[in-house]
Order: structure tokens, then C-alpha cells, then sequence
């Protein structure tokens, strides 16, 4: 099987995985990065919403030789030591999770979100697909706009 | 359990279980005077929490919390966390009654304990409910041991000490840590006087809005879940299943092609499939699609959406007042089938081997599991060892083990350690679903007060074959004379009530038993049944000519109940003006001694397409715990209640969901929800009531009431937009 060097959460790794192989899979099962969780398979729950190169992607349907040569971030990559990046910050002051199995996915989109816009709208917010099955919505919502706040959006 | 180390006491609560139960529970008295006063249902003297708590209370005091040398107290909770946040709320209970810090306490959940018999049940809004006094009690035997600990090392009364964050103080000053009285605490020499409750009117913790205690693992992805566990050896096995409902495997017709496929290590043939165990959960899953398998027929291949609607109309009981006689109003309403779909799909680890076993996995009923399992592998039931894994929601799916059993079936058969994960396809199609429902209600009225309310349900049969979480009742479910249809009347009676003087009120269930797989969903009965109501309550009171909210403040039975309606009434602006195409519309609902409103604002200009664009919800739950949690469960019942209104259901196809993913069953999300929700908790005034499930009827009302309202098209069939609107998935 090839070799595949990327970086996933500021380390280099190689995985040795048939090219096809989905990143999810080349992440938590050879890997043993465990924060972006299965939901479909087929990118439209985003419960494994990760970024590659600053963008968000879904790992589920990103062939694992997508990633040669590129920087994956995960859920366990965004805060700075015990140091918590803002939107984590925000998703505690709001209390947003319940099962919290959605909310690793549901961060890095709002990560990625305001990364692309710093004070999105209810419109911007309306479109992260995200399900969240507990129905957390009105919470993600409040702490995404409170993200903003603290990041001087 | 484990032995107690020197480093630790350990509190078991050996007092008799003084848990009392209220029959008369309604609350005040009933005060309407002009309506026509509706004697008591069952669920009004006896609801199904209280049944499970009756149940589970001569073992209620077996918990076991541990106080270590470090100060850290942990409690070990028979329940199953999934979302709804008993884990805060327990430990809160703890922290209240010790005097110590929140971050002092863990709350770990309990492994199987077979000999809690009828208290490991997570289901019926019980958890809170159940374990409010034993949970203080525990607490309050460990406090009272360690202030007893104190007293004997400083040569002084206890009676003369206090306790406060975390520390055992004198009058003259002096302190000493938990942590350092726990060894002498547990030496069983000492002289302890007998543990007192805390006061409520004392409480600091109990009732002030808290974050859950999980909260920072959860958004740092470090909340492990039962696949994220590391369980050596144990290789990702998915399952190919059948093309129908309970189908069975004739013939594996490719196995040795698949074996050699790239990652994949062993292929077996299980009751319910054929499984394959592969290096990784993508080749595990390009296996089972790989595999050629032919297929004996299924349990309902000739059952589709017509047949069952067909079946459910013809078992709805008949009424019993004629329509001639008086005026009134008769209603029909459909609800489709509705999956669990929790994020988490149905997974678990099995470890079995000639002679144990180990399971991990998301378990709201786990002796029932262990002991099923036990059987199921020829073991005794103390070589099965079940751990209770925290779950990525639940709304009912866990009641069954039906993951853990599999995996037991396939660890046996490959003789290895296996980590079983459902696709979403298959936790869709083959998991279960709240059971579709037909129902028929008729009211009738005359000068200004209804006189009689009549309400026929007919429900596809709910599976209660988990029983009250153990073999026992498990079997009485599974009995083929009475069985789980008499099982269903039970939590059918114990549960629907109307809160309404509606005159002579008779709700009554006939179920269609199929050989499908449905299971309690969020609210059970409720949901259809008290979200009919709640339509039938906005067409009674046109018919009367009268406003809705005014029309339940007149017939609701208590002022408790009319406190909640009246709160999101001002707090909702009712009656406020709006453009054409939006309306406000409300909802009540009472049960497991908890009440709730709900009033939506909807957007429905495109009738094809609407959104709930606001919410105001009050919520009085007798004695609130968390506030936030509490409030979090309400948001949650109310995207339930968009979803399963308006979008969100399965279609029936000769024995098969055509849902497979979200894509297909329209669960909402972030775009269908308000951008504008207020929540009310109202102040303590007695016992906790049920708090997880209570959201959702009142919900389901109030979004059918805003819809009729704004579009004049009278909601009968849910969800309300429901085309298939998708290529299926094949088969």
C-alpha cells in the first residue's frame, strides 16, 4: 500500500493506506484521532467536519491521498495547549452541547465560517448544514455570534 | 465495584428506602368552575415515572459514591447519560449535599448491576425523579461520616462543626479537607450520628443555572464515546444486511472474493446479517458492499405506508357518544414513522471468549443486556461484564441493546474482539423508529363548555420487550398471551391524561402488532397523541368562537398549569399583529408532574416551505435542578417538534424505510430553526417532575396551531410536507 505524509494537527505523520481510503478512517482508525466523528459517510450530517489547509472539508469523502503534502486540523488541533481558541471559548459560555457527538464538527464549521466573514449574518449561520440531532441549534447560533464578539468581529 | 483501598470510603446507604410516593399528586386543586370537571385518568393518580420509580425503590439505596484522599467524590450513577444531562444535575445533587465544590465531583456510570434489578432504567423522564432523595441521602451519609471523622480527631461534638467547600470547620477556626478525613472517615469503629437532608430552603447549588460538567471535553473532542474507545484487538466490523425489514441470509455467494480484499480480515453470518472485521471502518464498509448475499424474505415485505394506514384505521376503537346529538367536532390525524437518528449510530465493542465476555457500549437498560447476552452465549450471568458507555443521543434507540447483542453474536463467531458500527443506512432502515400512529378524536360541546372528549389512538405496536431493564419483565414484554401489548397499555395509560375540563375524556390505544423495529421515541405516546389533542383544542375553540390561549385558560384544571400558559403568553406578545402568511399558534402539555407552553411564531408564506421563525416556552418542573440543562432539554424538544411536524419522517416501502441518511430524512437543521427562542423556568414549588421528554408535545401543538393559523390549511397528516424527495438509497 502507498504512504501518505501530511500534517494533522501541527505533526507530521505518515499513514500507509490503499489511496481511496477515506480520511476519516485513515485518521481514527490508523491514527488514532478520534475527534471527528462518523455520522454518514456521505457528507451530508458534517458530524466529521475537519479543515485541510484552513478550509473546512468532511473528511468522510476525502480520499486520504487528497491530504499529501497538506495541514489537517481537527477538533483536538484548535486550541493552544490548555489555552481554548475563542469559538471553543464561546460554545462553553453558551453551554451548547448535550450528546456533544455533532459538536466537534459543528465547531470547526463555525471556525471555518468566521474565518471567511468575522461578523456573519442569521444567513451565514443558516448555512452551516451541521446536524446537530439534539437540536442545540439556537445555542450554536448565540455562541457563534458570541465567537465574533470575542474575536473582535 | 471493586474493593475499597485504604485511599478511599466508601458510602453504601444502608437506611430503608423512605422514598414516598404521592398518589394524589395532581398538584392544587382543579378551579375551573364553569367547565365540566374531568375526573382523574390513571396517568393523573399514577404516572409511568412514579411506576419506575415504585419499581426501583427497594434498591434505590444501593448507590455507591466514593470520597478519595484527594477530595474528589465520585458517584457512580445507574443511568445512562446520552445528552440530557443527568450527569451535571446528579452531581450537582452531590455537591449541594456535601458542601464541596462542582469540580469536585465526578459522576461515573455504573457497569451492569444485576442486583439493582428493576433501577438501572434510563427511560419515562425517570432519572431525576428517581434519584433526587437517594443521590442526597448518599451524600449526606458521607458528610455526616466525615464531619463524624473530624469530631474525633479535633475531641469534639459534631454537633458543634459545619462544613463548606470541601472542608470539615470548627467554630474556632480550625479546618481540615475531606481528602484528609476520608480513611478515618471509613473506619467503621467511629460513632456517626444519623445523616440529615439538607433543607431545601437551604440549597445554593440545586436550582442555579450550571454548564454541564462534560462541557470542556466535548468542545476539545476528548469526550470519548463507545467507538472512540480503545479496546485491544478489537477490529472495525460493519454488517451487510438485508434488502427487507428481519430478512434473513440463504447464501453468502462471494465470501472468498471479499476475504481477499485489501484490509479485510474475517467475514461471518449472523442472525441479522453478514459481518465483516476489517483493519479499517472504510474497508470494513466497501466490504459489506462487496459482498454478494442472497436473502430469505423479510418480516414485513408487504407492508408499505397504504397497507399499514389501511390496518392502523380499521383498529381504531370506536366512540362511544353518536355524533347527532350535539354539536361537535370529529378529526382524523396520521403520523408517519419517525426514526431515533441519533448522531451516534447503533455501535458496540464485544469482547467474548470461551468462557467471559465484555461488553462496551451506550446502554439505557444494561442488565437486560447482560443477561440477554449471558443466555445468548451460553455464559453464567456473572462471566458477562457490561460496561455503560456515555451515548451520542439517544431519544429512546437505547432503551435496546440491540448493538451489543450483535456484537456479542459476531465477537463469538469470529473469535475475536470486534468494534461494531451500524451505517447510517442501517441504523435508518433496520434500527428502529417510533411506531406510525392513526388517530380519531371526537368532542362535543354545547353552551360554551365541552361536554364530552374522545380520543381512539392506533398505533403500529411499540416494541417494550426491554421491559423495566431486567430478564423478568423483559419476558412478561416478550410473553405471546398479554405480552408487550399488555405492556403497552400500561405505559399508554400511565402516561396520556388530558389537562382539560373537558367533560367525560376516554383516550384509549389499540395497537397493530408487526414484526418491525420500533421503540419508545422521545415523549412515547405523547407526542401524536397529546399533539392531536392539542390541534383538536385550537378547532374546539373556533368552533366556540373563542381565542386559543383564552380558550385553555378557561378549561386547563390548575392554576399551576395556567401560570406556564399565561407566562409565554405576555412574554410571546399573543395576539400581536402580523404579516400575511405568519401566525403565532400554542401548545400545552403536563406529565410525569411537569407542565409546559409553547408558543411559535411560523413563517409560512411558502406553505411548501415553512420555518418557525420564534419560540417563547415556560416550563414548571416542580423543583429545577439545572435551569440550563432544563432549558436545553426544551430547546431540544422543540427542533424535535419542528422536525417531526413539518419534515421529518420515514416512508414504508414493501417492508423498508426509503430513508437512508439526512439527506432523505429531513431532521432539522440550523436553517429550520428560530433565530429568536426564550425559555422560562419557573421557580421551585415542590417535587422534581419529568424534565427530558416533556417539550415535545406541546411543541408539536403549537406549530400544527401556528401553521393552520397562518396558512387556513387544517394539518391532519405528519409531517406536513412530506414528498419523497430523493432517489433511495438501493436495497
Amino acid at each position: 500500500m502507498p504512504n501518505y505524509t501530511f500534517s494533522v494537527n501541527g505533526k507530521t505523520v505518515t499513514v500507509d493506506a490503499p489511496a481511496d481510503l477515506p480520511l476519516l478512517w485513515a485518521l481514527r482508525d490508523k491514527l488514532g484521532v478520534k475527534g471527528p466523528k462518523y455520522g454518514c459517510g456521505i457528507n451530508v450530517c458534517k458530524a466529521c467536519t475537519s479543515h485541510i489547509n484552513g478550509k473546512a472539508v468532511n473528511p468522510c469523502v476525502v480520499p486520504v491521498a487528497d491530504a499529501q503534502g497538506k495541514e489537517v486540523t481537527t477538533i483536538e488541533g484548535l486550541a493552544d495547549g490548555d489555552i481554548l481558541h475563542p469559538v471553543q471559548q464561546a460554545w462553553l459560555e453558551q453551554d451548547v452541547a448535550q450528546c456533544g457527538y455533532c459538536q466537534p464538527g459543528q465547531i470547526m464549521a463555525a471556525v471555518a465560517l468566521l474565518k471567511r466573514t468575522k461578523k456573519p449574518t442569521d444567513a451565514d449561520i443558516d448555512a452551516i448544514e451541521n446536524v446537530c440531532r439534539c437540536g442545540t441549534y439556537f445555542r450554536v447560533r448565540k455562541a457563534i455570534k458570541r465567537a465574533a464578539e470575542l474575536m473582535g468581529g | 465495584m471493586g474493593t475499597p483501598t485504604r485511599r478511599q470510603i466508601l458510602a453504601f446507604l444502608v437506611a430503608a428506602p423512605t422514598l414516598t410516593i404521592a398518589v394524589n399528586l395532581t398538584g392544587d386543586e382543579p378551579t375551573a368552575e364553569a367547565a365540566i370537571p374531568t375526573p382523574p385518568a390513571p396517568a393523573d393518580l399514577i404516572d409511568l415515572g412514579e411506576l419506575l420509580i415504585l419499581a426501583a425503590a427497594p434498591t434505590s439505596n444501593m448507590l455507591i459514591l466514593t470520597v478519595e484522599s484527594d477530595g474528589m467524590v465520585t458517584l457512580q450513577l445507574p443511568r445512562e447519560e446520552v445528552g440530557q444531562g443527568i450527569t451535571t444535575a446528579t452531581a450537582m445533587l452531590v455537591a449541594e449535599e456535601m458542601d464541596i465544590p462542582l469540580s469536585q465531583v465526578r459522576v461515573r456510570l455504573d457497569d451492569a448491576r444485576p442486583e439493582l434489578l428493576f433501577n438501572q432504567l434510563t427511560g419515562g423522564s425517570n432519572t431525576i425523579r428517581a434519584v433526587y432523595e437517594p443521590v442526597r441521602r448518599a451524600a449526606a451519609a458521607a458528610r455526616t461520616r466525615l464531619v463524624a471523622a473530624a469530631a474525633a480527631r479535633w475531641d469534639t461534638e459534631a454537633s458543634s462543626l459545619r462544613t463548606q467547600e470541601g472542608e470539615v470547620v470548627s467554630l474556632d477556626g480550625l479546618h481540615i479537607s475531606f481528602g484528609e478525613l476520608a480513611v478515618e472517615a471509613a473506619n467503621t469503629a467511629l460513632s456517626v450520628g444519623s445523616p440529615a437532608l439538607k433543607p431545601e430552603s437551604e440549597f445554593t447549588l440545586i436550582g442555579k443555572a450550571t454548564s454541564r460538567i462534560d462541557a470542556r471535553a466535548m468542545v476539545t473532542g476528548t469526550q470519548q464515546y463507545t467507538l472512540d474507545l480503545d479496546v485491544p484487538g478489537a477490529l472495525p466490523t460493519m454488517v451487510r444486511r438485508p434488502p427487507s425489514i428481519n430478512g434473513t441470509v440463504r447464501s453468502v455467494d462471494n465470501a472468498a472474493a471479499v476475504r481477499a480484499m485489501p484490509g479485510v480480515v474475517d467475514l461471518a453470518v449472523i442472525q441479522t446479517g453478514v459481518a465483516v472485521a476489517a483493519e479499517t471502518f472504510g474497508q470494513a464498509l466497501d466490504a459489506t458492499r462487496a459482498l454478494k448475499v442472497t436473502w430469505n424474505a423479510g418480516t414485513v415485505d408487504s407492508e408499505s405506508d397504504a397497507t399499514i394506514k389501511k390496518k392502523l384505521r380499521a383498529a381504531a376503537l370506536p366512540f362511544v357518544v353518536p355524533p347527532l346529538l350535539t354539536q361537535h367536532v370529529d378529526a382524523e390525524f396520521d403520523f408517519a414513522f419517525a426514526s431515533h437518528a441519533p448522531l451516534e449510530t447503533n455501535s458496540a465493542i464485544a469482547d467474548v471468549r470461551a468462557d467471559r465476555a465484555e461488553i462496551w457500549a451506550g446502554l439505557k437498560s444494561p442488565i437486560v443486556a447482560q443477561q440477554t447476552i449471558a443466555q445468548e452465549l451460553g455464559l453464567s450471568e456473572d462471566a458477562v461484564k457490561v460496561h455503560v458507555i456515555q451515548g451520542g443521543g439517544s431519544f429512546g434507540r437505547r432503551l435496546f441493546f440491540d448493538s451489543a447483542l450483535e456484537a456479542a453474536r459476531i465477537s463469538k463467531a469470529m473469535k475475536r474482539p470486534v468494534k461494531l458500527m451500524w451505517s447510517r443506512i442501517d441504523d435508518m432502515r433496520h434500527g428502529r423508529a417510533r411506531a406510525a400512529s392513526h388517530h380519531k378524536i371526537r368532542a362535543t360541546y354545547a353552551l360554551g363548555n365541552v361536554l364530552t372528549f374522545e380520543h381512539r389512538v392506533a398505533s403500529v405496536e411499540t416494541d417494550f420487550r426491554h421491559g423495566l431493564g431486567e430478564i423478568l419483565t423483559a419476558m412478561a414484554a416478550n410473553l405471546p398471551v398479554g405480552g408487550n401489548l399488555s405492556f403497552a397499555q400500561t405505559v399508554f395509560l400511565t402516561t396520556i391524561k388530558s389537562p382539560y375540563n373537558f367533560g367525560v375524556t376516554t383516550q384509549l390505544l389499540n395497537e397493530v402488532p408487526l414484526k418491525m423495529h420500533t421503540g419508545s421515541w422521545r415523549s412515547v405516546y405523547s407526542a401524536n397523541t397529546r399533539g392531536a389533542e392539542e390541534i383538536m383544542v385550537d378547532e374546539l375553540a373556533r368552533k366556540l368562537g373563542k381565542d386559543p390561549v383564552a380558550f385553555r385558560r378557561e378549561f386547563l384544571k390548575t392554576d399551576k398549569q395556567r401560570a406556564v400558559l399565561n407566562k409565554v403568553a405576555t412574554e410571546g406578545k399573543w395576539g400581536q399583529s402580523l404579516p400575511a402568511g405568519f401566525a403565532q399558534g400554542v401548545g400545552f402539555h403536563e406529565e410525569y408532574k411537569s407542565c409546559t407552553a409553547c408558543m411559535v411564531t411560523i413563517d409560512a408564506r411558502d406553505t411548501k416551505n415553512p420555518r418557525v421563525v420564534k419560540a417563547v416556552i415556560a416550563a414548571d418542573y416542580g423543583r429545577p435542578i439545572n435551569p440550563r440543562g432544563l432549558e436545553a432539554q426544551l430547546l431540544g424538544g422543540l427542533t424535535d417538534a419542528i422536525a417531526t411536524t413539518l419534515r421529518a419522517g420515514l416512508h414504508l416501502d414493501r417492508g423498508l424505510p426509503l430513508e437512508g441518511s439526512y439527506s432523505q430524512f429531513h431532521y432539522a437543521r440550523q436553517k429550520d430553526s428560530p433565530t429568536d427562542v426564550k425559555i422560562f423556568i419557573m421557580p421551585p414549588n415542590g417535587e422534581p417532575g419529568g424534565a427530558g421528554e416533556l417539550g415535545v408535545p406541546a411543541a408539536v401543538g403549537a406549530i400544527a396551531n401556528a401553521y393552520a393559523r397562518a396558512t387556513g390549511i387544517a394539518p391532519r397528516s405528519f409531517p406536513i410536507n412530506f414528498p419523497v424527495d430523493f432517489e433511495p438509497f438501493p436495497r
